[in-house]
């Protein structure tokens, strides 16, 4: 896959954290875990908007800062007792380089 | 016919391609050997052995004088090769030999690589790779000092050989944990416990900047956070690149190795090559078993015989006495893949296995690895697993074993171990009370006053109980911190005392954590109690913290901010009001409202404009408020005597003092304060966490008031009769409060369960043990109180814009 937008470096995003791309459709926070793995999903919790880039990160979910409500940063679910799910988009790590996968905005647009 | 060989290096791989060779057809070829060490084959994996005294260097010779005479090996040792002509087929020495070959054969092995930094050029900056260097490192007398960069698998085995011998050794690493390529965190952290506790100082997270020399000979390492390490000799273990550059240079196809096919053959094909200096299908070897079979293969191919190589998972073992340490295959996190972790940590165990597709993929194993082989032997094969996924962890003795004991931490504790640290009771006191007829929490209290003061440590005398008495004792059910574990907050917050755990690795650690990196409420939590006992070695973890501490403002529902800059005891002037006012118009600031806490407050900030902001109202002379945080928030005054006609003494300037000594600290919850010049109590000192009312003759200092929630008025602590020792009993409560309260727990809630007695005996009776507190509390402020929006907008603003901007990528 050649075209693969190159991000940031993998570095600027801090471990357990979380940074946004801005897009002409809202945002996309992408996720770093405490392992390294790196995933994209829409900055807002289904349930208040909340912005996800914000919260806690552990293992590999991720808490909203407005109401805790807890989002699997592998399939968007979220996860316990409440229902809905947080769009979410390819990313990958090459040589020390976040990439995104530019059909996440098409589809953005698209929607 | 015979033919020529001629083999450019005697290491362990040509050695070994050698006796494949020799085996199978002793004739085929009238060998030439060249090496530029002066000596034959050894085993180089054995240094650290010699290094560390366990070995002599006779002993890990594999190939003598002798045998290379008995074989008919031309030896040609301490001679390069000065060039290659492929087209004459013919080799150079450096003397100037000719010689002509019908093979040639690479065995040139790695190079170590040396960190450019200046200063590696320097006397006793050394690499650790042959017998040299081993001999440079025995060479040190006990008492020296070394230091070692690099944590990985041959800088530990430097640095673990050198610290046998007695040197004092740090090893500088620049990842977050050691042997990251082959150990999780969990292992990692155990690793360095026990390196530690052989006497190696570890510094992880660590960047060399410069090595300092003195007359040509190395002195220090500094680091790039200033701090120099003081050393007689410098290790570099940082990593191995194979030695290509005679390949590269007869015009062989070189990438980062001496491209090989499957049958060892380079671009040229009567030029092998086998080792590390090979790169076989995008990959490098570093570990012996592939070398040894890519060995086999290039025999066979000299040979004319059909082989190939192909690569095999690998495993890694440790060798370091006493570090029992075993890792193989993959065990990065993924969609699909699943955890079986297994903790002692009383035995200083751990086990994790990384599943999926119901096969074992990866294994690291600490402590323990008398399985590994099996577990090894599960990953190569691909084993099913599924059926014995429920006993998996335990080995193959194992199946169908008993659970993990959750009560092993406890029982692991030495008998000298503080339990209860009111009344400085040992487990050893309390578990002889158990065997003397003390069988319940009641009776272990009436015996040994254990728990009978601030009642923190109930829980581990519980399991104290628990662990003595077996199932003749229940433990009463008590709430955990969270799901990551069964321990209460108590339970935790002693043991991070008892265990002098400083990290939150220990923690999940020690505690036998059930998550992987805990979670939104355990994090927290753990980094406030480690920060609070430990000031000086824990590093506050921004990842840890709600959102609103980590970004120094508060989240409001839109996702923008709040910007509270602090007003020392409610006063401000007209320049600072002109900057605040300048400052919203600049920002937009949509709301500018005047707080409970004397202040004001501007409402929805953009992420991306707090460093902006506070840049602003920093230059004006204002910093944080914390409005935002566990911790000190206001100290809420009115005009006492500089006004007030009733006022008895200057409680602003008394209330400004407090919020000056006191700002910056982390506390449990959030800490509100107020001073009132006299008993009126226009400032409404009286439902603050602590509260001072001025009277004639001195200052009542009451705490544990609250108008949130619950509405509650103050109870008196003491009335003390100087400014002076008001600020030092604060300091002492303060202190006490986050040293044993619960994290989220405000004052009241703490003195509710621990009792104002026992608060006044800590900080108004026992002068010793006041003076104590206020000692803790200004080593931490020393730490703590500083303006987190000056150090962020001038070092961190990147963090708080958009990581990239793709809107106009998306428009086109």
């Amino acid at each position: 896959m050649s075209d693969w937008i190159d991000i940031a470096a993998l570095e600027d995003v801090p471990q357990r954290g979380a940074r946004v791309v801005k897009t002409q459709l809202g945002c996309v926070a992408v996720f770093r875990t405490g392992t390294d793995q790196v995933y994209a999903l829409d900055n807002a919790c289904p349930h208040k908007k909340g912005p996800l880039a914000e919260g806690i990160v552990h293992g590999s979910s991720v808490t909203c800062p407005l109401h805790n409500w807890v989002i699997s940063l592998e399939t968007g679910m979220v996860q316990g007792n409440d229902e809905g799910q947080v769009a979410t988009y390819p990313a990958q790590v090459v040589d020390g380089r976040i990439l995104l996968d530019p059909a996440f905005l098409r589809a953005r647009s698209a929607a | 016919m015979t033919q020529k060989l001629i083999i450019i290096g005697a290491g362990m791989a040509t050695g070994r391609a050698l006796e494949h060779l020799l085996e199978a057809d002793p004739g085929a070829y009238d060998v030439t050997l060249f090496n530029a060490e002066p000596r034959g084959n050894y085993n180089r994996i054995m240094l650290s052995p010699v290094l560390a005294g366990d070995k002599s260097y006779d002993e890990i010779v594999i190939h003598d004088a002798d045998w290379y005479e008995a074989n008919g090996v031309t030896c040609r040792f301490g001679e390069r090769i000065a060039k290659i002509d492929r087209d004459a087929r013919t080799v150079t020495a450096e003397n100037g030999d000719v010689l002509s070959y019908d093979k040639l054969l690479f065995g040139t092995g790695s190079n170590p690589f040396m960190i450019p930094l200046p200063g590696h050029d320097l006397k006793g900056v050394i690499a650790y790779r042959d017998l040299e260097d081993t001999e440079t490192m025995m060479g040190m007398g006990p008492d020296s000092k070394v230091v070692v960069i690099g944590g990985g698998l041959l800088g530990l085995e430097a640095a673990a050989g050198m610290a046998a011998r007695g040197a004092d050794v740090t090893v500088v690493h620049i990842m977050g944990h050691l042997m990251e390529r082959q150990l999780d965190e969990a292992a990692g952290y155990l690793l360095r416990k026990a390196l530690t506790d052989k006497g190696i100082t570890v510094r992880c997270q660590a960047n060399s900047k410069e090595i300092l020399g003195e007359d040509g000979h190395v002195k220090a390492l500094l680091l790039d956070d200033g701090t120099e390490l003081p050393c007689d000799l410098l290790v570099m273990a940082v990593g191995i690149r194979p030695n290509t550059a005679l390949a590269a240079e007869a015009g062989i196809a070189v990438g980062r190795g001496i491209h090989v096919d499957d049958h060892m053959v380079t671009s040229d094909a009567d030029i092998l090559a086998v080792g590390e200096c090979v790169e076989h299908d995008g990959a490098l070897f570093g570990l012996v078993a592939p070398l040894y079979d890519q060995a086999k293969v290039v025999a066979k191919t000299l040979l004319g015989e059909q082989a190939a190589f192909a690569q095999k998972e690998l495993s890694t073992k440790l060798k370091v006495t006493g570090c029992d340490l075993f890792s193989a295959g993959d065990f990065a996190e993924g969609e699909g893949r699943e955890d079986i972790v297994f903790r002692d940590p009383g035995r200083g165990v751990y086990r994790r296995l990384v599943i999926e597709d119901n096969k074992v993929i990866g294994a690291v194993m600490y402590g323990d690895t008398a399985d590994s082989n099996w577990f090894f032997g599960l990953i190569r094969d691909k084993t099913d697993i599924a059926d014995m996924r429920d006993t998996l962890i335990f080995g193959p003795a194992y199946q169908g074993g008993t659970p993990l004991d959750p009560l092993a931490a406890v029982a692991a504790l030495p008998r000298d171990a503080e339990i209860c640290g009111c009344n400085g009771i040992c487990k050893g006191t309390i578990e002889d009370a158990i065997a003397a007829g003390a069988t319940d929490l009641g009776a272990v209290r009436a015996v040994t006053k254990a728990s009978a003061s601030c009642g923190t440590c109930t829980g581990l005398v519980e399991q104290v109980l628990a662990v003595s008495l077996g199932d003749d004792f229940v433990i009463p059910a008590a709430q955990g911190m969270c799901g990551c574990t069964d321990l209460s907050h108590e339970d935790v917050r002693r043991m991070i005392k008892l265990q002098g755990l400083k990290s939150m690795d220990a923690v999940w650690q020690e505690c036998a954590w059930k998550t992987r990196d805990g979670c939104a409420v355990c994090r927290p939590a753990l980094n406030f109690y480690l920060l609070a006992d430990w000031p000086l070695d824990y590093t506050d973890d921004p990842q840890s913290r709600f959102i609103n501490e980590r970004k120094h403002a508060n989240i409001q529902k839109d996702g923008t901010f709040s910007v509270v800059p602090r007003m020392w005891g409610g006063i401000t002037t007209p320049d600072e009001l002109r900057a605040i006012a300048d400052a919203a118009e600049k920002y937009k600031v949509p709301t500018v409202k005047v707080t409970g806490g004397q202040r004001i407050d501007l409402l929805g900030v953009k992420s991306e404009d707090l460093p902006g902001i506070w840049s602003d109202l920093n230059n004006a002379g204002m910093v944080s408020g914390h409005a935002y945080s566990k911790g000190l928030r206001t100290v809420k005054t009115c005009v006492g005597t500089d006004h007030c006609r009733f006022g008895t003494q200057d409680s602003t300037g008394l209330g400004i003092k407090l919020e000056k000594t006191l700002w910056g600290s982390w506390t449990p919850h959030k800490l509100k304060l107020a001073v009132s010049g006299c008993p009126r109590n226009c400032a409404e000192a009286t439902c603050k966490d602590i509260g001072v009312v001025c009277v004639d003759s001195g200052y009542q200092i009451s705490i544990g008031g609250a108008a949130g929630m619950d509405v509650r008025e103050t109870e008196l602590l003491c009335q003390v009769p100087t400014e002076d020792e008001v600020i030092d009993v604060i300091k002492a409560v303060t202190q006490a409060y986050r040293e044993n309260a619960k994290y989220l727990d405000r004052i009241y809630k703490w003195m509710g369960k621990v009792g104002m007695d026992w608060i006044k005996e800590q900080v108004v009776e026992n002068l010793e043990s006041r003076a104590a507190l206020v000692a803790r509390f200004d080593l931490s402020q020393t730490i703590y109180r500083k303006d987190p929006w000056a150090e962020h907008a001038a070092k961190k603003s990147e963090r708080y814009q958009p990581l990239a901007n793709l809107t106009l990528e998306a428009a086109e």
